[in-house]
């Protein structure tokens, strides 16, 4: 076992750090990695100047952009503390609904529902969240909301395509609204031995959800398998499905084990968890995409304009609640 | 920060929050050369949503039409359009002894661009009106001038008729190459041509005529 003994002689000042001291440690990592990773492409910018590899740099150089959003997003959740993050999730999910409607065509008729489920259960999903009330945080929308819908939608006289109007905005709340304001909730969980260290369990969720992406998204192209669904992904594989998931259980393992003092088997079960549904929550929203018509993204192309944050949160709209609730159901935690 | 900056800036701020406001300059780069800016009407937030898609130095020389009795009619309508857009107004009401054109080519002989929508009136039937002739005189009289046409995609939704409240819905406006009036080109026919350049605009509408990269 000298593997493991070695394992825990490196991680172990780690592991004796506090929570805070931890994340901070976490973030000047995160934005190192990033500042070199810049760096370095800003150098290769200087020195190449030929035409060829000219759109896929500009590729690179636009989903590294996103990253350090990204990552200055998650800084400032954490150092805003609990209202902070609620509410630049808010934010987030709002834009990520914005894009979900555009997307799916909406009758007139359908306007006084989406007013209902933009400016009223939007926020107060989310101020239920920051409450911490997670007894009425998880049923207000598939309880409360599920019937507030169509009864506004009825009322509004227009009984063509009823169903199909209203499972498409309910729908759109719970992936972008609920699933999403999953996201801030784990922020605010009492983890037994881990108390405080919530933004350890979303950078996890994160982490992990991202990591999944990549590796399939790398195995893919290297393994060159069937597809399993050709009309709706052509690069989507089991076994790229599998490569991403394992990459993403070692991920979550040691950043599980050496900040939260999960079990192996507690942070593998969970990260695999967590991976598993952020993959096929992506794949089930390029099956909506091609519902709605949308065969690219970004500015060129674009029937809407839609900017593509849907595509890029759509993992942790799906991953965020199952992961939420594996969690609290696993170590039985009082809301 | 003047009061009329600040309100301009909460205005595109709105705008940008509920619609996105995306420009999409296909036919042509924002520069600041003198234009007349010509697209679809279907909502009042139409000439918001273009103002906010325009960038910040263009926008203090892009002006808007407004109808004078409209809105010089309270304090803060007047405000509005004559601090924040610095709108040109013009009558509705047709006197035999003015040219109802006659506020807009004044602005243009000042060098200002215009947004106008000529087909007079809001429409919600998808495909635009006919276009009425004010355009047509404009590009007569003043051949110097750029003529772009604009499509405004999603805006109906944003606002059905009769609603207040918008519902947020990303949109988009697109900017198309621009045109000129040709020599012995008659009235019909210029019209027709303006209202299929916006048309043609329409996301979706460019698989007919192959969409030019954008030079910006």
């Amino acid at each position: 076992m000298s593997f493991i003994e070695t394992l825990r002689a490196l991680f172990d000042p780690l592991r004796r750090l506090d929570g805070s001291q931890q994340v901070q440690l976490l973030f000047v990592v995160l934005f190192g990695v990033l500042l070199t990773i810049s760096a370095y492409a800003a150098m290769r910018t200087v020195r190449e100047e030929d035409a060829e590899g000219d759109a896929l740099r500009e590729r690179f150089h636009r989903e590294l952009r996103a990253v350090w959003v990204t990552a200055v997003i998650f800084w400032l959740a954490w150092v805003s503390g609990t209202v902070g993050a609620t509410l630049l999730f808010g934010i987030v999910s709002f834009l990520a609904f914005r894009e979900y409607i555009t997307l799916l065509k909406t009758r007139a008729s359908d306007h006084r529902s989406l007013l209902l489920a933009f400016f009223v259960v939007l926020p107060l999903q989310f101020v239920l969240v920051g409450s911490g009330d997670f007894g009425m945080f998880s049923v207000f929308i598939p309880v409360y909301v599920f019937i507030a819908i169509p009864v506004v939608s009825a009322l509004a006289g227009d009984p063509e395509r009823f169903l199909e109007r209203n499972a498409k905005i309910q729908w759109g709340i719970m992936v972008c609204i609920y699933g999403l304001s999953h996201a801030p909730a784990l922020l605010l969980l009492n983890l037994p031995k881990a108390s405080g260290k919530g933004a350890f369990l979303l950078f996890l969720l994160v982490m992990v959800a991202a990591t999944a992406q990549i590796a399939q998204e790398l195995a893919s192209r290297r393994l060159r398998r069937r597809p399993v669904a050709r009309q709706i992904d052509r690069s989507f594989s089991y076994a790229a499905l599998g490569v991403g998931v394992l990459a993403a259980a070692v991920v979550g393992v040691v950043l599980a084990w050496t900040t939260l003092g999960f079990k192996v088997p507690q942070a593998l079960a969970m990260s695999m968890i967590a991976a598993a549904s952020g993959a096929f929550g992506e794949f089930v929203m390029r099956a909506l995409k091609k519902d709605a018509g949308v065969r690219h993204w970004g500015n060129a192309a674009s029937v809407t304009g839609a900017v593509g944050l849907l595509d890029r949160v759509a993992p942790i709209c799906f991953a965020a609640p199952v992961f939420f609730h594996s969690v609290v159901w696993y170590f039985q935690l009082r809301p | 920060m003047t009061r009329p900056e600040a309100m301009g800036l909460l205005l595109t701020t709105i705008a940008r929050l509920i619609t996105g406001a995306q420009g999409h300059w296909k036919g042509c780069p924002p520069k600041a050369e003198q234009r007349i800016y010509f697209a679809n009407h279907q909502s009042h937030l139409d000439w918001v949503l273009i103002w906010a898609a325009l960038p910040k130095d263009l926008r203090s020389v892009t002006r808007p039409i407004a109808a004078k009795d409209y809105w010089t009619s309270g304090r803060f309508k007047h405000w509005l359009t004559r601090e924040v857009f610095n709108a040109v107004y013009v009558n509705r009401q047709r006197t035999d002894d003015q040219d109802p054109l006659e506020p807009l080519a004044e602005a243009l002989k000042r060098g200002d661009s215009l947004v106008i929508f000529p087909e007079g009136t809001r429409s919600n039937k998808g495909l635009p009106m006919p276009f009425k002739s004010g355009l047509y005189h404009l590009a007569e009289q003043f051949p110097q001038v750029q003529l772009i046409p604009a499509w405004i995609d999603n805006v109906q939704r944003v606002m059905p008729k009769g609603e207040v409240v918008p519902v947020p819905i990303l949109c988009t406006v697109t900017f198309g190459a621009p045109m000129q009036l040709q020599p012995g080109e008659d009235k019909r026919a210029f019209l027709e041509r303006a209202r299929n350049a916006v048309v043609g605009l329409r996301p979706g509408g460019e698989r007919d005529a192959p969409a030019q990269r954008s030079a910006a």
